[in-house]
Formats: C-alpha cells, structure tokens, sequence
C-alpha cells in the first residue's frame, strides 16, 4: 500500500508567510547549512594537520567565488541559527511567549544578523 | 496517583517511553554553543588571513585545542539532533528515514572522529 503520497493537511501553500512562520523554518535551513559548514570545518582541520601545500589548495578552494558565497551564507546562517536560538531557548523558559514578544524578537534577530553578517565582511575587505 | 511506574518516573522517562532525553540534549548543546561561539569568533578573528604556520600553532596551544574539540564534537552532535528532528518531521517513508539517519549517524562519528585526531596532532606537534 502506497503511504508516500497521500494530500498532507494544512496545505502549506494556503498560508501566507508571516515573520513567525518564515523564521521558524529559516531555523531548520540555517542549522542545515551550518551542518554542511561542519563538513567545511573537519576539511579545514584535516588540510590545517596535512602540511602547507593542503592547507594553501584548501584556502584557494575556499577564495574562490564558490568558496566565498559559502562562506558567506555560513556568516549569515551562524548569526542567525545562533540568535534564533537564543530567542528559542527563551521560549523554552517562558518567555516572549505572546504575539507582541515574538514579533519584537523575530525581528530583532533579523536586525542583528544582517548588521553581524555585514561587520564581519565589511570589516575584511 | 499517578498510573506511571516509579521507574520510568525515576528515568525521567514520559508515555513515550524514551523520556525527553533528545529535547533536553539538543537544549544543553545549545546553550554551550552559544558560550562556544564567543571562542569561535576570536578564533576566525586570529585565523582568518594566518599563514600555515601561524594557523597550527594557535590550534595547537592547549586552551585552543581544547575548545576547539569542544567547539567540533559539540556542533556535530547538536547538528545531529537537529536533522533527525528535521527527517522525523518531513521524511515520511520509513526506509528513507531510517536511511538518512544511520548515514548522518556515520558521517558525524567519522567526522568527529577525524576533527579531534586532527587537532590532538597539532596541539602534540606530531
């Protein structure tokens, strides 16, 4: 018996995306990200531990436009995988529970990311 | 009075029977990688531009190399958690699921594995 494609209730595509719901599974994709960055890490450490010439191949890969627009979502991601996190982890204790506490943070965590994000790659070029 | 036993009372154990042990890890990783990110930031700040040579021997300085273990082994479990709550959600074939958990499982034990083994070498100088 097929069970793969039964309609799924509520229809995703019936809601229109709010601040709550868009943060909510930008959580998920920056924390997916953050675990291919991982991936991106342990490389890094390896080439780091191998000798020059692998770390020197290593760092070009990255300094490359690919490399650089990785990077560059990996600053984003971290920023706000990490303020979104905080701001669930205070959930998690009861706080900023109502409408009024979750927009306020929601955008709060936008704000910093993108000034963090900009910082960081303003203040290296 | 409560109908559940007093062991799984003691384990902290819910109807579920496996208790809340995935909630809560995911939630103390957490909140050690936001302490973590504070090392994270000064290490890219020291890290990003450095030589070879440089790069080994700040990894390589106990302090470093410790919180960089922690910084490695603590991401890759709480980046764990964190898919498989992501599969349990979406995935909804169960060999698929299965599937991409026990992969992730793998990928996250030798990754692990392979950071840390990376980071004693320098911090010994072998």
């Amino acid at each position: 018996m097929a069970t793969d494609n039964r309609p799924l209730s509520p229809h995703l595509q019936v809601y229109r995306p709010q601040l709550t719901t868009v943060l909510s599974i930008s959580h998920r994709a920056t924390g997916i990200v953050l675990s291919l960055g991982m991936a991106v890490v342990v490389v890094w450490l390896l080439a780091l531990s191998s000798g020059p010439e692998a770390y020197d191949r290593f760092i070009g890969l990255l300094a490359s436009i690919p490399g650089l627009v990785f990077l560059l979502v990996w600053t984003f991601s971290l920023f706000f995988h990490l303020f979104n996190g905080i701001r669930h982890l205070l959930w998690d204790a009861g706080w900023l529970l109502d409408l009024r506490g979750a927009y306020a943070s929601g955008w709060t965590v936008v704000v910093l990311s993108i000034l963090l994000t900009i910082a960081i790659w303003g203040g290296l070029a | 009075m409560s109908l559940r036993n007093p062991l799984a009372k003691a384990h902290n154990h819910g109807s579920a029977g496996e208790g809340v042990g995935h909630w809560w890890a995911l939630r103390f990783t957490a909140i050690l990688l936001v302490l973590l990110t504070v090392w994270l930031i000064y290490a890219m700040a020291s890290l990003i531009g450095a030589d070879h040579a440089t790069a080994v021997a700040w990894i390589g300085r106990p302090f470093n190399a410790a919180m960089a273990i922690l910084f490695v082994v603590t991401s890759i479990y709480h980046g764990e958690l964190g898919l498989q709550v992501v599969i349990e959600d979406y995935i909804h074939t169960r060999a698929t699921e299965i599937t991409l958990m026990v992969l992730i499982k793998i990928a996250s034990i030798v990754g692990g594995l392979l950071a840390v083994i990376a980071i004693l070498k320098m911090a010994f100088g072998v």
